[in-house]
């Protein structure tokens, strides 16, 4: 068995195909005698025939996936304009009588250690981009159809990486499903599987390539990461009952997709979902989902070295306020600290980054940033439903500040004729323990909570959840963590104001009962476990809940919870 | 030949985007045209050339231009850096 970063979730049981490249290693001998002249007019077709190539790709990316991918294509494109490329690889061939190809390659070479050198992340990528062209123009030289030939039938994709134009190239249709050696969840690849539903497992390392050849059956989970290449019998009879079963569910969920989240006696909730970055909007809004109740915003901010402006951010959260209509999307602001490498914030390495310079403390010290960001979501708010946000509130005076600064945002905004949401609703997250003891303060300055469980458990139970040697400590089922949640649900309903929660808890169809009982009003989880969530309200009464959540609270271990919940559910 | 010294503005730097428009504009023209960061020089017309002098946000450059457009293309690069201020 292999593993790898689970980056889209889905079982997936195909024939692998491995996406070779020629490999720009294989060194030919120099040859002497080369026919320069030959050489040259080889080259130049190659570089015409690369140009008309990335010209109709760049064409039918633009009218598939939209002008912001077709603009790689641009950037390829200026690559064969450029004289210190192209015209560096012409004089190459005539002034050492090499082979074009060889020629490409030294050219190519040189840009590759160029950028890759450069401190600035942007930059760095950039040399992907060098080796994509460069790999085409080699491909054409050696009159290899560039165009990889894929099997009419589903397969599951494996390479050592991806180029972003081999991802645009992908058919679609028969992708079961994409596995790499390198790279991780923010590559291009990965973004692209996840908004199109594929299941995908990257970053596997190099066994990959090793291990895995054409035509060999693969199973691929992409909720674990987990990958068996020609599996036994057995494992293989497992998955395709796993397949099946998630198939099936998949049905019964589709089935059920247009039914309310309600129980038997008729109390409803609101099933909705987390997302990180906007590109899956629209799978989102096709799975029926009510809304969005995590909209990371922090996606704008990762991997680059510059601050995303007020016009880039309002960009983002209107497609996605757009997208889902009038339908609530709750957008967090800022959630980032010293753990997170953001070259554009500068940030210092800290020894506690999690009890550190994070979230709203950023947003408030840097009053420049947040402004452009409450600026951006305000104006976006015109263009749907949309609900602001804030993070790791522990101190009433942070709420304050952060809805002085919203309303100063809103007097420049009216000041300048520019419309947004009057009314737009404003909340905060529930993940400090100290701020669950005070929800009944919080309560009356804010219209909603949503609950954070995941750091909530770690800063209740002082676990670091990334800790391995302390995992077994880490649970939400603990009943100091049941009795917070618990509080601000009931401080919430007490101030006349609703409770919703966005860990992993509220995917996690045991937890489901608990929390409808604890009088959740609002559940938010990974859009593929939500259906499962659905299942288990619409089986039930409140009724039922309220007294199955009462006897939980009186439990005083993990396990007795545990136990407890299982016997319940079975 | 004329020689002026610019501040570059644009967020981010001179990153492909900005470094292709000042390429369009450079193939347009007469004129040869250089970009000195420091010690490091880039020919106008190349997009890779721009992009591995690693212009950062508030960097000065020198602009050198020479040929029989000079003025005219001096004027729209001034231009150009300004309007992306």
């Amino acid at each position: 068995m292999l593993t790898g970063i689970p980056v889209s979730h889905g079982i997936s049981i195909a024939p692998a195909v491995r996406l070779t490249h020629t490999t720009p290693t294989a060194q030919k001998p120099v040859v002497a005698s080369v026919d320069v002249a030959r050489e040259l007019v080889l080259f130049d077709q190659s570089v015409e025939q690369t140009r008309e190539q990335l010209d109709q790709l760049r064409e039918q990316t633009n009218l598939q996936l939209g002008p912001e991918k077709a603009a790689i294509l641009s950037a390829h494109l200026a690559f064969l304009e450029d004289p210190a490329f192209v015209g560096e690889m012409k004089s190459l061939i005539e002034s050492q009588s090499i082979d074009a190809a060889a020629a490409v390659e030294q050219v190519a070479d040189q840009f590759i250690s160029l950028f890759e050198s450069m401190d600035d992340d942007y930059m760095r990528e950039r040399a992907d981009d060098i080796r994509d062209v460069s790999r085409r123009l080699v491909r054409n030289l050696s009159g290899e159809d560039s165009s990889v030939y894929y099997p009419e039938e589903p397969f599951i994709l494996v390479a050592w990486d991806i180029t972003p134009s081999e991802t645009l190239q992908l058919p679609i249709q028969n992708v079961r499903g994409i596995v790499t050696a390198k790279g991780g969840a923010t590559s291009h690849a990965a973004i692209l599987a996840r908004s199109l539903g594929i299941p995908a497992v990257m970053g596997v390392g190099e066994q990959l390539m090793a291990e895995v050849d054409s035509g060999g059956l693969l199973i691929l989970d992409g909720a674990t990461g987990e990958l068996y290449n020609q599996p036994d019998r057995d494992t293989l009879s497992r998955y395709q009952e796993k397949a099946a079963l998630e198939a099936a569910e998949r049905q019964a969920y589709e089935a059920m997709r247009d039914l309310p989240a309600e129980t038997v006696d008729g109390h409803r909730v609101q099933l909705v979902a987390n997302m990180a970055v906007p590109e899956e909007a629209d799978t989102l809004v096709e799975s029926g989902i009510e809304g969005i109740g995590l909209f990371r915003s922090e996606f704008l901010f990762m991997d680059r070295s510059s601050l995303p402006d007020e016009e880039e951010q309002f960009q983002a959260y209107k497609r996605v306020a757009s997208a889902f209509g009038d339908k609530p999307v709750i957008i967090r602001t800022l959630d980032v600290g010293g753990d997170k490498h953001l070259p554009a914030l500068a940030l210092a390495q800290e020894d506690n980054p999690f009890l550190g310079f994070r979230a709203i403390r950023i947003s408030l010290a840097r009053p420049a940033l947040f402004r452009v960001q409450l600026r951006a979501l305000l104006r976006a708010s015109a263009f749907g439903q949309l609900l602001i946000m804030f993070p790791m509130i522990s101190h009433l005076e942070q709420l304050r500040e952060s809805k002085a600064m919203l309303e100063q945002a809103k007097s420049e905004l009216r000041e300048e004729g520019i419309s947004f949401d009057e009314n737009i609703t404003v909340g905060m997250m529930m993940e400090i323990p100290g701020a669950c003891l005070q929800a009944d303060a919080f309560a009356k300055e804010v219209q909603f909570f949503s609950i954070g469980t995941n750091d909530l458990v770690q800063y209740t139970l002082a676990v670091d959840r990334m800790n391995g040697e302390i995992a077994d400590l880490y649970s939400y089922y603990h009943p100091a963590v049941l009795r917070l949640i618990s509080n601000v649900i009931e401080a919430s309903h007490r101030a006349g104001i609703w409770t919703g929660l966005c860990g992993e808890m509220a995917g996690d169809p045991l937890a489901t009962k608990l929390l409808l009982g604890l009088g959740l009003d609002e559940f938010s989880g990974a859009a593929s476990v939500m259906p499962k969530v659905k299942e288990r309200i619409r089986s039930t009464t409140l009724e039922q809940a309220k007294q199955l959540a009462a006897h939980a609270l009186t439990l005083s271990t993990v396990e007795d919870v545990v136990r407890f919940l299982k016997d319940e559910t079975e | 030949m004329i020689e002026f010294q610019v501040t570059v503005m644009v967020e981010g730097g001179l990153h492909a985007r900005p470094a292709a428009l000042l390429v369009n504009r450079a193939a347009q023209s007469q004129s040869k045209i250089t970009l000195n960061k420091g010690d490091k020089q880039a020919d106008g017309r190349s997009i890779l050339g721009i992009m591995t002098l690693g212009v950062a946000q508030g960097d000065h450059l020198t602009v050198q231009i020479e040929g029989s457009d000079e003025e005219h293309v001096a004027w729209a690069i001034q231009q150009m850096f300004h309007a992306s201020s």
